[in-house]
């Protein structure tokens, strides 16, 4: 019996029909060599929304009965491959509702791989993917985070170089030849087919060995009993909150000790304390009420509640007071304002470095004026011969 | 009669979920009519319609209502007039749409809808609950539920040649549970176009048809000298809709070559002592299970309900008769019912009162909002079932299975 199984990690909305894609040509592709799968998105009990990470599957399987036998158990607890199209998302996936934090390979099967792509290193990469007490392999598909809109998909072969990629790492449940021929069927262009042959050729793979990796342990939270829930949909309130990190002054609210939003972002705000005014427009329009009011009046943004949108980057009246960096920048989620207390000198080093490695040109994902279509494919492309 | 080397060359594969499959079926049985609003999962099927109509496969009025009442009452007028039609919600989208719902069925309009069965409001859920589609099942409304996204177009072929059949023409709902078949793509043999048209003649309403050649008042206000008729009419017309079903199974085998039994799909039941019975997609598990159990010489078996208005009664009695204990799977809830039980485990208990046998009947209520039955839990339940066939018990239990205590 040979049934495989890829899971694809992807961000909410913004990489829908990458990974459907992704899934898809694996079983159109399985079929040219008469075997048989099915291709599913993860929707559980959580929405799929903006940027939020979400799961496709795709299995694949010998016969019709092979693969009934594998869908038995609908969400596949061990993959092949685990597929992440977005690197920010090695630092772990709290998938569909917040039960905790998932390591971004806790379900690769020992020996496996994890494919993403990326223009860190394996070393970069390892700092954020958690440990795990199996060997397997990490492999990357050179390329910058393929983001679309809702409505418009951009087709910077993304998919198809994480197919090449593919038959590399994952060979006997798909060869490369029929995944092109796949993928001729579908695109009808050679241009795809070269893609995912050069990246068939170039992905980089290397192994990573047990206790190799990020050895933070990953946030969990046991779920109640229905009779231990309170009923009629009540939640509790949250306490209001008092001083900063528990101190006399400032302000810092309590938040849930359950629900994080580490994994949401994509960027992150880097504040300069030493130019900020303390105007308190940050504070006042974040959505997320992720900054903390520090004793002297400043705002600290706390990683354990920002998601990323860069509302603090727009609204602050003071030039590069507040900058959204790239996540992938960052391997820690401590507080700015209290690395900037501790070192000023070393703080405004570090801003600095931050900003220069990922300062996040846009302040959303998607389209926005005409032509940016073809400017990001261009850079794709350019991308893809690195 | 089409020979197998026909059909092969009559149909070509595609890789879809069951709600493209449904999309690809109004394009092939040349729908006139479609309105939509959207409500998750349910709307899975605006899109491949919508991408059906922009490449040019499908030609048809698209009409996205500014409601879910407005969806169904805009149908329910296209089809007095003779066109054929296909709508759709889920959850709480189908319950704003109740009182469209229920005046379709004394008005006699067929139509073919689409229930991704969804959790109701609140709390706020996207996942399968089968207690939307099953909120209509006293008004008229013949329903069917789905387990493979292959089913998913089959059915609705069925669905419409029953619905706009003379002797019926009452509307029919295909059920397909949210996610695991509306979000879920698998290989679907897509017939072509003269395949359909053999099987599925065109709608003819006949002296019913509201045209201006034809002039009709339809809907009228009635009072206590009338009512009881029409609904006895109605009543004779669900009735008939059962040997309707039944030929249309029949023709539909002998042109398309599949489709298996009408009311029940029986898994592994000849031998069975103890058999769990159940709709939709949890077939998957339990046929696993069954196979699984039959190798350590246990004699299980499975039985999918998959007409459950007009209700199988005759098939039930019959099949039921023959094992010493059945467990009736609910996807819903039942508050206050008969022991608490599930919608379909009342309906299996009360058929069987006329039959001998007797049967022990326990109720499972098992992967509400969408949880996953698990094999796990598919094993729970048979072995729960085998205790209650040694013990002779009469299945006064209800289990909650796969909840947290």
């Amino acid at each position: 019996m040979s049934t495989y199984a890829v899971e694809v990690v992807y961000r909410g909305i913004f990489q829908k029909r990458l990974s459907g894609n992704i899934c898809r040509s694996i079983v159109l592709a399985s079929r040219m060599e008469g075997k048989i799968g099915t291709a599913f998105g993860r929707y559980g009990d959580s929405p799929e929304r903006n940027g939020i990470p979400a799961k496709y599957f795709a299995v694949v399987a010998d016969d019709a009965l092979e693969l009934e036998e594998y869908l038995a158990q609908y969400e596949p607890t061990q993959v092949d491959a685990t597929i992440v199209v977005d690197d920010t998302l090695c630092k772990g996936v709290e998938s569909w509702a917040w039960y905790g934090l998932q390591p971004i390979n806790a379900l690769t099967k020992p020996g496996g791989t994890v494919i993403v792509t990326s223009y860190q290193d394996p070393e970069q990469l390892k700092e954020d993917i958690h440990v795990k007490d199996e060997p397997y392999n990490l492999a990357i598909v050179k390329g910058s985070k393929s983001f679309s809109g809702l409505w418009v998909y951009k087709d910077d072969h993304t998919d198809v170089r994480v197919l090449g990629a593919l038959a590399r790492v994952v060979p006997d449940m798909v060869s490369l030849e029929s995944y092109q021929k796949a993928i001729l069927q579908q695109w009808k262009t050679e241009a795809k087919v070269v893609s995912s042959q050069r990246s068939h050729e170039r992905v980089h793979i290397s192994p990573v060995e047990p206790g190799e990796g990020n050895e933070t342990e990953p946030y969990s939270f046991e779920m109640p009993g229905w009779q231990e829930m309170e009923e009629a949909l009540v939640i509790p309130g949250i306490a209001q909150g008092g001083g900063f990190r528990g101190g006399e002054g400032g302000f810092e609210p309590v938040r849930s000790a359950v629900f994080k939003k580490y994994s949401t972002r994509t960027m992150r705000p880097v504040v300069n304390f030493e130019t900020c005014t303390k105007c308190t427009l940050c504070w006042l329009q974040c959505p997320d009420s992720c900054f903390d009011v520090t004793p002297d009046g400043l705002y600290d943004a706390n990683m354990e509640a920002c998601c990323g949108c860069g509302v603090c980057e727009d609204v602050c009246p003071v030039p590069n007071c507040i900058t959204m960096v790239n996540e992938e920048a960052f391997v820690d989620n401590d507080s700015q304002y209290e690395h900037w207390q501790k070192n000023r000198d070393d703080y405004m080093g570090w801003l600095e470095k931050k900003i220069a490695l990922g300062k996040s040109e846009r302040r959303s994902h998607g389209f926005h004026h005409v032509g940016q279509y073809q400017e990001e494919n261009a850079m794709a492309e350019v991308g893809s011969d690195d | 009669m089409t020979t197998s080397a026909d059909i092969q060359t009559l149909e070509t594969e595609e890789l879809i979920s069951g709600s493209e499959a449904i999309a690809r079926a109004c394009a092939l049985a040349d729908v006139d009519v479609i309105t939509a609003y959207p409500i998750r999962p349910y709307d899975t099927v605006m899109q491949f319609v919508s991408k059906l109509i922009a490449d040019g496969e499908l030609t048809c009025e698209y009409i996205v209502a500014e409601s879910e009442h407005s969806q169904f009452e805009i149908v329910k007028h296209a089809s007095a007039v003779g066109a054929r039609v296909f709508t759709g919600s889920s959850g709480v989208g189908w319950f704003y749409a109740f009182e469209a719902l229920a005046v379709t069925c004394g008005l006699r309009l067929p139509m073919v809808a689409m229930v991704g069965n969804r959790a109701l409001d609140d709390p706020g859920a996207f996942g399968c609950e089968h207690n939307d589609a099953l909120a209509v099942r006293d008004l008229g409304w013949m329903l069917n539920w789905a387990a493979t996204a292959q089913e998913c177009i089959d059915t609705a072929f069925l669905a419409w040649r029953v619905a706009e059949d003379p002797r019926v023409f009452l509307p029919v709902a295909i059920s397909t549970d949210g996610a695991f078949l509306t979000h879920s793509q698998q290989i679907v043999k897509v017939p072509d176009k003269s395949l359909v048209d053999r099987f599925l003649p065109p709608y003819d309403r006949g002296k019913f048809q509201l045209h201006p050649d034809n002039p009709i008042t339809i809907a009228p206000q009635v009072n206590e000298d009338w009512l009881m008729e029409i609904r006895r009419q109605t009543d004779a017309a669900m009735r008939r809709a059962r040997d309707v079903i039944i030929e249309a199974h029949e023709d539909f085998k002998s042109i398309f070559g599949r489709g298996g039994d009408p009311f029940l799909e029986e898994y592994m039941t000849d031998d069975a002592d103890v058999v769990l019975m159940g709709m939709g997609t949890l077939t998957l598990p339990l046929k696993v299970t069954v196979r699984r159990l039959r190798e350590r010489g246990h004699k299980v078996g499975f039985i999918r309900v998959k007409w459950f208005r007009p209700f199988p009664t005759p098939e039930i009695i019959e099949s039921l008769s023959r094992f010493k204990a059945v467990g009736v799977i609910d996807r819903d809830y039942s508050l206050g019912s008969p022991l608490h039980g599930g919608v379909l485990f009342n309906e299996v208990r009360s058929t069987m009162y006329s039959s001998d046998s007797r049967v022990p009947i326990i109720g499972f209520v098992a992967g509400l909002g969408g949880r996953e039955i698990t094999l796990r839990s598919t094993r729970e339940m048979f072995e729960i079932t085998e205790k209650a066939a040694e013990e002779g018990t009469k299945g006064q239990e209800i289990h909650w299975i796969g909840v947290r205590e």
